[in-house]
C-alpha cells in the first residue's frame, strides 16, 4: 500500500527522466546528421519537434524549424513543459515531495542532474557542446536508473518508477518510429528505393538501437528497422519490451497472478501487448504503420488516464469501493 | 516585579575582576600548545564546561581529557568529516524567501555540551512539573476555567489570547492529553540558574536534529563517546509513536497514525520526513486525506484507509477550512467533526497555544501552585506584561535595558533587543506597546551560558540554549538533553538555525 500521491509522484519522476533521456538523445542524433549540413536536410529540425509532440507551441513562438530555435526550445526553454530542463526540474520537484521514499543516493544524483541542467542553460556558449550535453544528460538518466535498480526495495514504490519509465519509453520509441519512417520512406510499400543508410542509421541510433539492430538482423532493411523498434524481444527499447515489463510491473503493483487482471488500467495494457505479441511486421506495414503507431499512442495515452483513475485520483466514492474490497479479502 | 533582573544577576559577575588569562593554569600539566588550553572562558557567561577560574567543570573532565589527547589536525579532520557526513545524510532545513528548493545544511559542533546527571534529574522533574501543569491549565480554560473563577489569571487576559480557540470550548481530548509533544526552551543565565523562556506547546520541532547530531557524534568521535554512560536519546521515535497510539480511538484493527505536514517547501520538512520515517508511517499532506462517512481516511493504490491518529505538524489556523480559516489549502475539510466524535485524534491538540501566549507565560509558577500545589521547580524569566499599567510604565521607561517580545509569535519573529537597537527601532516599539499593550511582554536581557566551540583553528566560547522534548501521554517523558543549538557568530545570542546558528550533541551523564 502506498499513499497516491506518493505512487504519482515516484511515477512522474521517471516519466520525466525518461523523457528528458529520449529528447537529448534525439537532440544529439540530430546534430550529428546536419553537421555536414546540405540543402537537402534543412528541412530535419522540424521533425524533432513532432517528435516530442510540442509542434503548437514551437509555432506559436518560433516560427520557423532552424537549429539554433529547436535546440534551445527542446533543451533549455522552461516554457516548453517538455524541455530536457522543465523534465528535470519537475522530475526533482516529484523527488523532493517524496524524500522519505527516495533513497539517498537516488536523491543525491537526481539534485546533481538538476544543478547540471540548471547550470548549462546558463552557460555562454552551451551552442558548441550539445553532443557532451545530450552525453551528459543520459548518462545521468542512466545513473538514476542503476540507483533505483540497486538501491530501492523491488515493492510497490520500484515498480511505479518502472512503469513510468516503460510507458514513457514504449510512448517515445513509438513516435520516433512513425515521425522518422515517414520522412524516410513516404510509401512503404514501394520496394527497390536506394535507401540512405545514413539516415536510418540515425533513426537507430536515436533509440540508442544501431549496434543491437546489427547484432539481430545485420544489414539496413525499413521493414526490419520497424520490426526491431515495435517488435524485439530482447531489446529494452522496443515497444512490445516495454510494454511487457511494464505490464509485469503492474501486476505486481496489484498483487493479482498473471491472467487475473479485471481492472481497467490491466485490460488496457493486456491489449496494448497482444498488440505486439507474435504479430509478423509484414502485416503491420499492409495496414500501414502510421495507423498502427496512432493506435498504440491512443492506447498508451488511455493506458495513463487509466493508471491515473486507479491509483492517483482516488474520488471518495470509489475509493471506499475498492476499501471494502481490500478489507473482505484480508479479513 | 521587584528591581529589575538584568541588574541583579549580571552585576555581580561583571564586578568581578577580569581573569588574567596567562596566569590560568588547568589541572592538565601536559595540555602545552593544545588547542584547549588556549581556550579563554568568556567571563560575562556561565561556561558550561570551565569554571570562573577556568577548571574543568566535573562532568565535563572525562571528556576534556580526551579532547586532549587529539591533535588539533586530527580535531579539525574530525569536525570536517562530521560536516561531510551530515551533507551526505542530506539533513538540511529550508530557508524561506531565497530560490525555490534552497535547502542548507545546519551547521553541526563537535564539541558536544555536556550536562551533569544530578542537575538533569532535577531540570527533568521541573520540566515535567511544567507541563503537567499547563495540560491541566489548558483543560481548565476550555472547560470549567476554575482558574480564572478563583482569580489567579485574570480572565481579560484569557479572552485577548489570540491563540484562544473558541472551537475547543467544552471539549475534552481522549486521556485529557493536550499538548503531547513540547519543545520547552531552557537557558542559563550568567549567575548559573537555569530558566525556562518559552514553553512551545503548538508544534516544536528540532528533535530530528537531536537524534542526528547524536548518530553523527558517535560516527565520527567514537572514541569521546565511548564508556561515556551519556543517557540515550535514541528511543524518542518509539516512544512518540507510544504516545501517538495511546490516544487512538479504540477500533478493532491496530491503529494507525500518520504524520501530517504542510509540504515540501515548509523549514521543518526534513524533520518531517525524518520522523514519519523513524515510526514508520505515512507522511501526509491535507491533499491525501479526506472525511467520509464520518471518519478521516487517506488516499492509498490500495483505496482508501482509515486513520485513527493525525500527528500534525501544521498550525491550527490550517487544520480545517470548515472550522479553522477558510482559505487554508494544507488541512482537511470536516476533520474537526470526525475529532469532535471521538473518531480520531489529533497531537497536540488544537488551542494549546493559549498556554503558549506570552502573557500567560508570566503566569506559569502561579498555574503550577494552583493545580499541583507544588512549588516551581524550574524558574521563569521575571516578565513585565504591557497590559498592566504599572508594568508597562516600567517598561516604557527601561526600554533599552529589556527584550521585548510580541505575545503570540513564535520562531523569534518580532523581538526588539533593547540593549542593540537604534533610537529609532526604541521609538517605533514605544509607539506599538502604547498603541497595543496585550501585544506585548518584556522581559530583561538574560547572557546565555557558553560552550567551547570550534571556530577555524580555536576554541571560542558561543552562547547555547537548550531545547528538551517532553512528551505528554498516559504518563510524562523528558527526553534526556534536548537540542543545543548555538550562536556561531562571536558574542551572538541568537541561536535560530536562519541566523547563523548551529547544534550540538548534549550529553547528559549518568
Amino acid at each position: 500500500m502506498l499513499l497516491s500521491r506518493v505512487a504519482e509522484s515516484i511515477y512522474w519522476m521517471n516519466r520525466y527522466i525518461e523523457r528528458a533521456e529520449n529528447v537529448a538523445r534525439f537532440l544529439d542524433v540530430n546534430h550529428n546528421l546536419t553537421l555536414g549540413d546540405g540543402e537537402g536536410l534543412g528541412r530535419q529540425w522540424a521533425p524533432l519537434v513532432y517528435t516530442t509532440g510540442d509542434e503548437k507551441s514551437f509555432q506559436e513562438r518560433y516560427g520557423d524549424a532552424e537549429k539554433k530555435q529547436v535546440t534551445h526550445f527542446l533543451m533549455f526553454d522552461k516554457e516548453n513543459p517538455n524541455s530536457i530542463f522543465s523534465c528535470v526540474a519537475k522530475a526533482r520537484e516529484n523527488a523532493r515531495s517524496v524524500r522519505e521514499i527516495v533513497p539517498m543516493p537516488l536523491w543525491e544524483q537526481l539534485n546533481r542532474f538538476y544543478l547540471l541542467v540548471r547550470g548549462a542553460a546558463n552557460a555562454a556558449n552551451i551552442a558548441d557542446s550539445v553532443a557532451e550535453f545530450c552525453e551528459q544528460v543520459k548518462l545521468a538518466s542512466h545513473t538514476l536508473l542503476g540507483l533505483t535498480y540497486s538501491t530501492m526495495s523491488h515493492g510497490e514504490p520500484w515498480h511505479f518508477s518502472m512503469l513510468g519509465r516503460l510507458i514513457e519509453r514504449a510512448d517515445k520509441t513509438s513516435r520516433i518510429v512513425d515521425v522518422q519512417y515517414y520522412l524516410l520512406l513516404p510509401n512503404p510499400r514501394e520496394v527497390g528505393l536506394t535507401l540512405d543508410i545514413v539516415r536510418w542509421s540515425s533513426l537507430l541510433k536515436s533509440a540508442s538501437a544501431l549496434e543491437m539492430y546489427r547484432r539481430t538482423h545485420g544489414r539496413i532493411e525499413p521493414h526490419k528497422v520497424a520490426d526491431f523498434l515495435i517488435l524485439d524481444r530482447f531489446f529494452p527499447r522496443s515497444v512490445h519490451f516495454c510494454l511487457v515489463h511494464a505490464q509485469e510491473s503492474l501486476r505486481a503493483i496489484v498483487d493479482g497472478p498473471p491472467g487475473t487482471q479485471i481492472s481497467p488500467s490491466g485490460e488496457l495494457i493486456e491489449q496494448l501487448r497482444l498488440n505486439t505479441d507474435r504479430v509478423p511486421i509484414e502485416n503491420i506495414i499492409q495496414r500501414g504503420i502510421h495507423e498502427f503507431i496512432d493506435e498504440i499512442q491512443v492506447r498508451l495515452n488511455r493506458l495513463g488516464d487509466a493508471i491515473t483513475a486507479e491509483f492517483f485520483a482516488l474520488t471518495p466514492s470509489t475509493g471506499t469501493d475498492l476499501s471494502s474490497q481490500q478489507q473482505s479479502i484480508t479479513t | 516585579m521587584g528591581s529589575p533582573y538584568a541588574q541583579s544577576a549580571l552585576a555581580t559577575r561583571l564586578n568581578e575582576p577580569e581573569p588574567q588569562p596567562t596566569s590560568q593554569r588547568r589541572d592538565f600539566s601536559d595540555w602545552g600548545t593544545m588547542t584547549i588550553a588556549a581556550y579563554e572562558v568568556n567571563v560575562r557567561a556561565f561556561d558550561e564546561m570551565f569554571d570562573e577560574a577556568g577548571h574543568p567543570r566535573a562532568a565535563s573532565r572525562q571528556f576534556l581529557q580526551r579532547l586532549d589527547r587529539l591533535s588539533d589536525t586530527e580535531l579539525r579532520q574530525r569536525q570536517k568529516t562530521a560536516e561531510v557526513n551530515l551533507h551526505n545524510l542530506g539533513i538540511t532545513f529550508t530557508v524561506y524567501g531565497h530560490e525555490q528548493g534552497t535547502e542548507r545544511i545546519w551547521p553541526f559542533d563537535l564539541l558536544p555540551r555536556i550536562i551533569d546527571g544530578t542537575e538533569w534529574s532535577r531540570v527533568e522533574r521541573g520540566l515535567e512539573q511544567r507541563v503537567r501543569a499547563l495540560n491541566l491549565f489548558i483543560d481548565d480554560i476550555y472547560n470549567e476555567q476554575h482558574i480564572i473563577r478563583d482569580g489567579v489569571v485574570p480572565r481579560e487576559l484569557i479572552l485577548t489570547a489570540r491563540t484562544m480557540r473558541q472551537q475547543m470550548v467544552g471539549f475534552r481530548p481522549p486521556q485529557g492529553a493536550w499538548c503531547h509533544i513540547s519543545g520547552v526552551d531552557l537557558v542559563r543565565d550568567g549567575d548559573g540558574t537555569i530558566y525556562v523562556l518559552e514553553d512551545n506547546l503548538r508544534c516544536p520541532s528540532g528533535v530530528s536534529y537531536v537524534l542526528e547530531n547524536r548518530e553523527l557524534m558517535k560516527r565520527t568521535f567514537p572514541q569521546a563517546f565511548e564508556g561515556m554512560r551519556v543517557a540515550p536519546v535514541e528511543d524518542y521515535p518509539e516512544r512518540l509513536l507510544e504516545t501517538l497510539l495511546a490516544c487512538a480511538p479504540a477500533t478493532d484493527a491496530p491503529p494507525v497514525a500518520v504524520l501530517l505536514t504542510p509540504g515540501a517547501y515548509n523549514s521543518a520538512y526534513f524533520e518531517h520526513t525524518f520522523l514519519a520515517h523513524q515510526m514508520g508511517i505515512e507522511l501526509v499532506q491535507g491533499s491525501d486525506l479526506l472525511v467520509q462517512d464520518g471518519y478521516l481516511w487517506m488516499r492509498t493504490t490500495r483505496g482508501l484507509r482509515r486513520v485513527d491518529v493525525v500527528y500534525r505538524r501544521i498550525d491550527d489556523d490550517f487544520l480545517d477550512p470548515n472550522c479553522f480559516r477558510k482559505d487554508s489549502m494544507l488541512g482537511v475539510a470536516g476533520l474537526m467533526d470526525v475529532y469532535r466524535q471521538g473518531r480520531v485524534a489529533i497531537a497536540n491538540a488544537p488551542g494549546t497555544g493559549v498556554a503558549d501566549d506570552k502573557a500567560v507565560y508570566a503566569y506559569v509558577p502561579q498555574i503550577i501552585q494552583y493545580y499541583l500545589q507544588q512549588d516551581p521547580i524550574l524558574a521563569n524569566v521575571p516578565t513585565y506584561i504591557c497590559s498592566d499599567p504599572d508594568d508597562r510604565r516600567y517598561v516604557l521607561e527601561h526600554l533599552s535595558d529589556l527584550v521585548v517580545k510580541p505575545t503570540n509569535e513564535s520562531g523569534g519573529y518580532g523581538i526588539l533587543m533593547g540593549p542593540q537597537a537604534s533610537s529609532d527601532e526604541l521609538a517605533l516599539c514605544a509607539e506599538a506597546i502604547k498603541s497595543n499593550p496585550r501585544n506585548y511582554i518584556a522581559q530583561p536581557l538574560l547572557c546565555l551560558s557558553t560552550v567551547p566551540t570550534i571556530v577555524g583553528d580555536t576554541l571560542q566560547p558561543r552562547h547555547v540554549d537548550l531545547r528538551p522534548f517532553v512528551l505528554c501521554g498516559k504518563e510524562i517523558y523528558v527526553m534526556p538533553g534536548g537540542l543545543t543549538r548555538v550562536a556561531l557568530r562571536e558574542g551572538s545570542m541568537v541561536v535560530n538555525s536562519s541566523q547563523g546558528g548551529g547544534s550540538k550533541d548534549t550529553w547528559v551523564l549518568q
